[in-house]
């Protein structure tokens, strides 16, 4: 693809998520559907950062969605009646989790960190799933809501308006995903390609390939945990399932579905993993052989994704 | 006090017996083939529930026998259909598909067997305690440890002693040269994914008698098995083995003192081991 054509390929990107909850309803859909794909969006695009773009397998990213989601939750319930601080906190939570287990497992590789970061995942399961009077319990958390957005110059109602939750779920995708490219455009960034095309090579060029890691590892696990926080917002509710290995691996092949190496790949996928589970969840009980199924074939027969086959397919 | 440390002492032992058991068939197929096997928890459900579909036609000891060489076999099956188109490639893709197996094997079961705990039958003499003082004694949990002992036993001999076992074994290190030696190595890892699954079919078995049967079995115990290996290092079986049991006194010493952290201190120690010896307690330098 040309920059001219990616340039009008985001800008129609941008343009059909600004009208969504508008042309979504014309198409059979509901707002909140369309936030939910926002929602998981950023954080298979957060898991991506790392993914697709620095070569490193996570498979524990649910554990900072779920600090996010109670972060949110607990604060809301017990501390202020605050959706912003809440979210700040969800956000804090998760990233220290984060940074503290990154430095932990910075220095495994491959299938080794795979592994490492399924364990640590269900460190913070165990913990909502067992701590009733507190969490919840296996019940989850409920027994509060998001609040209206007090400005100051005004109030916005998210609570009540649909559409208004909607907005604010794209501004935060919006920033996120801005942040996350500018990322990657600069040398960090580009240093983290690198990494993932020949970590020898960088190791002796000089790059410290541990911190560059770690770093995007904690920005990866700060937006994952600023998707939780607008999740649990969502649903008004925290579920101890938003932290388990599960989780973590809806996230993988959504990014994996949609296209890992394409920075929009996972926007796809979360669409695509979001309409079908909307839509098979209400037609069969048996979901789980499903989504089964649904795994082995993506990664049988479409491993490259959608976004993937199609930049081939457009390569000179 | 006394009594209820050691009953739990003894509970944690047998519980990290089972996860030894179930860790040690994971990482013989890590170490040969790479593959992070999600579906080891399915394929331990699928050996309890053929166990239990058979104990009215074979009786408990031959269930015993042959349900996990049932489970072994379709264990050869989905390799070869499934896994083997994968290696070579990114882990990433092994790691989505063992995870979309384990879906559809838990839910198999569930439509199968149904949703509900279904009572597994084991031989009268083996159920009662065999002391009145140490009333956890119970015949069953001292013929599991016999059990797994022997399994664990009979696996290095295979490993030591046997030709497959050599192969598997120098494969581990540098499947390439062996390979070049002549061996057919489709072959090798398919024999070896077998062995690894028998071994989770047997301790479905195992665990049936103990636990009862859900179709959540497998993946209430998958997790702690793979802290088991991660804590005794990668590419090392002694080293699994040893992770295992650690970590089942480890919980069963919790439940003592703080019942509701039995499950979160193995990972606290995982967090240990990581900090102080990435590599895991038995693991080799430099080896992930």
């Amino acid at each position: 693809m040309n920059a001219l054509n990616k340039r009008a390929a985001g800008l129609a990107i941008w343009l059909l998520l600004l009208g969504m909850p508008y042309w979504l309803d014309w198409v059979g859909g509901y707002t909140s559907l369309g936030s939910r794909v926002l929602v998981l969006a950023l954080a298979a695009m957060s898991l991506n950062f790392l993914l697709g773009f620095t070569g490193v397998l996570s498979f524990g990213h649910a554990a900072y969605f779920g600090l996010g989601v109670y972060g949110v939750g607990l604060t809301i319930k017990y501390l202020v009646s605050n959706t912003l601080i809440g979210m700040a906190v969800g956000v804090t939570a998760g990233t220290v989790a984060a940074a503290m287990i990154g430095a932990l497992i910075v220095r495994l590789r491959g299938i080794y960190f795979a592994m490492v970061t399924i364990a640590f995942g269900q460190v913070f399961y165990f913990i909502a799933y067992r701590w009733n009077s507190v969490t919840g319990g296996d019940d989850g958390l409920s027994g509060w809501q998001r609040l209206p957005i007090d400005l100051r110059f005004t109030t916005v109602d998210i609570l009540g308006n649909d559409k208004a939750f909607y907005y604010l779920v794209l501004v935060s995708f919006a920033v996120a995903v801005a942040i996350m490219a500018a990322l990657l455009r600069s040398p960090f960034g580009r240093t983290l390609l690198a990494i993932r095309e020949n970590e020898r090579r960088a190791r002796f060029l000089g790059i410290p390939v541990d911190r560059h890691i770690w770093l995007s590892w904690v920005i990866s696990c700060l937006f994952v945990s600023l998707a939780g926080t607008l999740y649990a917002l969502l649903n008004n509710f925290a579920d101890p399932h938003d932290l388990r290995w599960d989780q973590s691996g809806d996230f993988v092949i959504m990014a994996v579905l949609g296209g890992m190496r394409a920075f929009w790949g996972p926007l796809i996928g979360a669409a695509i993993f979001v309409v079908l589970q909307d839509y098979v969840s209400s037609e069969t009980t048996n979901w789980m052989s499903f989504i089964g199924l649904f795994f082995v074939l993506v990664v049988l027969f479409f491993p490259r994704g959608v976004l993937g086959i199609l930049q081939r397919r457009t390569a000179p | 006090m006394t009594q209820l440390l050691l009953f739990n002492l003894f509970n944690g032992l047998v519980i990290g017996a089972f996860y030894a058991l179930m860790a040690l068939g994971l990482s013989l197929i890590l170490n040969l083939s790479g593959i992070i096997n999600f579906a080891h928890g399915g394929f331990l459900a699928i050996g309890g529930y053929l166990a239990y579909t058979l104990i009215p036609h074979i009786g408990f000891w031959g269930a015993l026998a042959v349900a996990p060489v049932l489970t072994a076999g379709l264990g050869l099956v989905v390799e070869r259909v499934l896994i083997r188109p994968l290696y070579g490639r990114d882990p990433l893709y092994s790691l989505l598909l063992t995870f979309g197996l384990a879906f559809i094997l838990e839910d198999g079961t569930r439509y199968i067997w149904g949703p509900a705990t279904l009572p597994f039958a084991i031989p009268g003499w083996l159920s009662g305690p065999l002391s009145n003082t140490f009333f956890f004694l119970t015949g069953y949990r001292m013929f599991m440890v016999a059990l797994v002992v022997v399994a664990v036993i009979g696996l290095f001999l295979i490993l030591n002693r046997t030709r497959l076992g050599m192969r598997i074994r120098a494969g581990t290190l540098d499947l390439e040269t062996v390979s070049v030696l002549g061996v057919n190595t489709r072959i090798l890892r398919n024999l070896n994914f077998g062995l690894g699954i028998y071994l989770a079919g047997l301790a479905g078995v195992l665990a049936a008698g103990m636990l009862g049967l859900q179709p959540t079995i497998g993946s209430t115990l998958l997790m702690p098995s793979f802290v088991a290996i991660i804590i005794g290092g990668l590419g090392s079986l002694p080293g699994t083995l040893l992770g295992g049991l650690l970590i089942g006194v480890a919980s069963g010493i919790t439940t003592v003192f703080f019942p509701s952290a039995s499950e979160a201190v193995i990972y606290v120690i995982m967090g240990l081991v990581l900090l102080v010896r990435p590599r895991g307690l038995l693991g080799e330098e430099g080896r992930f």
